[in-house]
């Protein structure tokens, strides 16, 4: 049974359509990410989840009880907000509990609940002060601990780190992912974050103009995106798309990318396992390539001419080591793309340098609609 | 001469240029608020002064300097028309600000609820502040004037027994003003608290929604306590505006019937300009300064102390 279920859910703003047939299901104990552009309703979505915005359309379950028409009251349900919404008059301890006594929940029964979350987040030395004298990484625990409290049955969390600091962020995330598996708590977490998504999620809803365009494990949006959207927006740096053009035939598909001054165009051979039927109608047409800056590396002579074609030559314009790694830009069918290259790499500005395409996770789009090929 | 000789002459020139230009930047303002701050304080502090000393005398029709120590004040606290004026004031303040908070609350929590129209509701509601006191005495006066106003509206309807006839009621006389002066500050009150309220985060209302609270809880628990400067400094004004409440009076009862809504106001106004009993006038003056600082003092330690520690 899913914790939570939503039906076809639909949300108009009078004449704009904010959420349009919304449908997902997520179970007991996952953790999903919503991601996705500015005003593509991802707060909507959650407000409606939460019952604080009527839905125009369809039906929210949780645990199997339909409560499309419940008050967020009625819901069981948390929610930490990006701006933590404390209340500014009570203290720590009065915000824990304030939704305990709301419930009606004995005096002694709520100093526990505090007591328990208190521990908890390491907030205890803070509970008898107000919101206004804690520091932003304070008020965020605060926040969560209101609303782990309850024990509601699911969490959602709308942007609940893009108010902290970077350190801190980094902090609160390996927090709140120990949280997670410690209390197997049900979440659903909005956030602008790559990283924040790819590290926290069991699963990520990448989101567009009221649509889910993708929802699947991290591994999956990111190496199998369902179209070129999902491509560029997961990933940081983002995936480069080069214009390209397929040629020949099943069993043998090879993709045609220019490359710049002289050279020979690169011809790349399309992996034969992952031949699709939507290739066949592409072939003679442009399509675009999908190649992640992991999926070059730098020319190795031992490989010989192991794989053939996917060896070329070009200039870099921009060299940014990151410590970890270095990313560099080179021009490539006439874009700038980018390249992640090991911490050792040597390369500056200007040098030209010799890379070999790894085609094995390379994706395939449709350059008219952008959907995904192959 | 050398360049470096030069240079340095130059540089001098220019220095004694700024610190003359530095002067002039320093005295400027002083010399520009000097007037006005001669003239405030000889016509507020020095006035002050000067009712404070008069209600040392036993002034009548002129000002005299027959000093006679707090004689004024004995007189004063025996006069059974100080006492009617004193009550009215408790009266009518208490009643003036409670209702105003009240109502300019409710207005204002209304008015928060995204209805439509918002704009020119509160246009409305803030209207009347815009209009001075007496223009509101003389509109209330005709409105609750027994044969003009709204008793004559009612009974030309056929409810020939209706009876409003406060104005003339010596008892109920003192309500009018409250009447009068609700409807003139209560849209300012709202404003206020409009504003209070604008500024509360909506992510607050979400999260007690979450938590299971009703509306007026969390008007109630979270709302108003943020609130809580707000109403003290409409508190403030309203207490102002009630201690100096005279042009209302004036122009709504005169303090009539008899000296039924008197308040210290039109008390020291009549005995001093009028009665020829200027001592006993200014010692009223100075008893209504006490009251304006008694509210006034408490309310700026506060706020000084606030920003200490703010
Ligand atoms: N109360 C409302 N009335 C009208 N339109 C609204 C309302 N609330 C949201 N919208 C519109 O709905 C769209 C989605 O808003 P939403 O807040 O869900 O975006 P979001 O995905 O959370 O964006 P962000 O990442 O910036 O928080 C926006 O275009 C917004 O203008
Ligand atoms: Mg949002």
């Amino acid at each position: 049974m899913s914790a939570l279920e939503i039906r076809n859910v639909r949300k108009t703003f009078g004449d704009t359509e904010v959420l349009k047939e919304i449908s997902l299901a997520i179970d007991s104990g996952e953790f999903l990410i919503l991601v996705g552009p500015s005003g593509c309703g991802k707060s909507t979505l959650m407000n409606a989840i939460a019952g604080l915005e009527p839905v125009t359309a369809g039906e929210i379950h949780i645990g199997g009880e339909d409560v499309t028409w419940r008050t967020p009251a009625e819901r069981d349900i948390a929610m930490v907000f990006q701006s933590y919404a404390l209340y500014p008059s009570m203290t720590v301890r009065q915000n824990i509990a304030f939704g305990l006594e709301m419930r009606k929940v004995p005096k002694a029964e709520r100093d526990q609940a505090v007591e328990r979350v208190a521990d908890l987040l390491q907030i205890s030395q803070l509970l008898d002060r107000k919101p206004s004298q804690l520091s932003g990484g304070q008020r965020q625990r605060v926040a969560m601990g209101r609303a782990l409290a309850r024990e509601p049955q699911i969490y959602l969390f709308d942007e609940p780190l893009s108010n902290l600091d970077a350190k801190l962020r980094v902090e609160m995330r390996t927090e709140i992912k120990k949280l997670h598996q410690r209390l197997g708590t049900t979440i659903v977490y909005v956030t602008h974050d790559q990283i924040e998504a790819m590290t926290l999620a069991d699963r990520i809803a990448i989101m567009r103009d009221g649509h889910i365009l993708q929802l699947g494990t991290p591994d999956e949006v990111y190496n199998d995106p369902a179209d070129m959207f999902v491509a560029g927006f997961m990933g940081s740096p983002a995936m480069n798309f080069l214009s390209a053009s397929l040629e020949g035939g099943p069993g043998e598909y090879r993709v045609r990318v220019e490359t710049e001054g002289a050279q020979a165009p690169l011809v790349l051979p399309w992996p034969v396992e992952r031949e699709t039927e939507a290739l066949a109608s592409q072939v003679g047409r442009p399509v675009t390539l999908g190649l992640r800056p992991e999926h070059f590396s730098e020319e190795d002579e031992r490989l010989g001419d192991q794989a053939e074609g996917t060896r070329f030559e070009a200039t870099t314009t921009v060299v940014e080591p990151t410590g970890a790694d270095t990313l560099l830009q080179v021009r490539l069918s006439g874009v700038e793309a980018t390249v992640r290259l090991g911490p050792k790499s040597r390369i500056k500005a200007g040098d030209r340098i010799a890379l070999r395409v790894d085609m094995s996770r390379a994706v395939l789009f449709s350059t008219e609609d952008e959907s995904r090929l192959a | 001469m050398t360049p470096t000789d030069s240079l340095s002459r130059a540089s001098s020139r220019r220095a004694g240029r700024r610190s003359l230009a530095g002067t002039l930047e320093r005295v400027l303002p002083r010399l520009v608020v000097a007037p006005s701050l001669a003239v405030a304080l000889f016509f507020v502090y020095g006035y002050m002064l000067w009712t404070f000393i008069l209600s040392l005398t036993g002034s009548r029709m002129l000002p005299q300097y027959n000093f006679v120590g707090l004689e004024q004040y004995a007189r004063l606290f025996a006069n059974e028309r100080w006492h009617v004026a004193a009550t009215n004031l408790v009266v009518f303040g208490g009643l003036f600000i409670a209702i105003c908070l009240v109502l300019g609350l409710a207005l204002a929590i209304f008015l928060d609820q995204r209805i439509r129209q918002e704009g020119a509701l509160r246009t409305i509601y803030l209207y009347p502040m815009a209009l001075s006191l007496i223009v509101t005495g003389v509109v209330w006066r005709w409105l609750l004037n027994p044969s003009l106003g709204i008793e004559a509206l009612v009974q030309s309807w056929g409810f020939e027994n209706f009876r409003f006839d406060w104005l003339v009621d010596p008892d109920m006389a003192i309500y009018t003003l409250v009447i009068a002066a609700v409807w003139q500050a209560s849209g300012f009150v709202m404003a206020l608290f409009l504003a209070g309220l604008r500024g509360i985060d909506d992510s607050l209302f979400k999260a007690a929604a979450l938590d299971g609270a009703s509306l007026p809880r969390v008007y109630w628990r979270i709302v108003l306590p943020c609130l809580r400067p707000v109403v003290f400094s409409a508190v403030m004004i309203l207490a102002h505006i009630a201690i100096k409440s005279f042009d209302l009076v004036m122009a709504l009862t005169g303090g009539g019937p008899g000296y039924a809504t008197d308040l210290p106001a039109t008390f020291m106004y009549a005995h001093t300009f009028t009665r020829g009993q200027i001592g006993l006038g200014s010692a009223s003056a100075i008893m209504m300064l006490c009251g304006v600082l008694a509210i006034l003092i408490p309310y700026l330690y506060s706020e000084l102390r606030e920003r200490k520690h703010g």
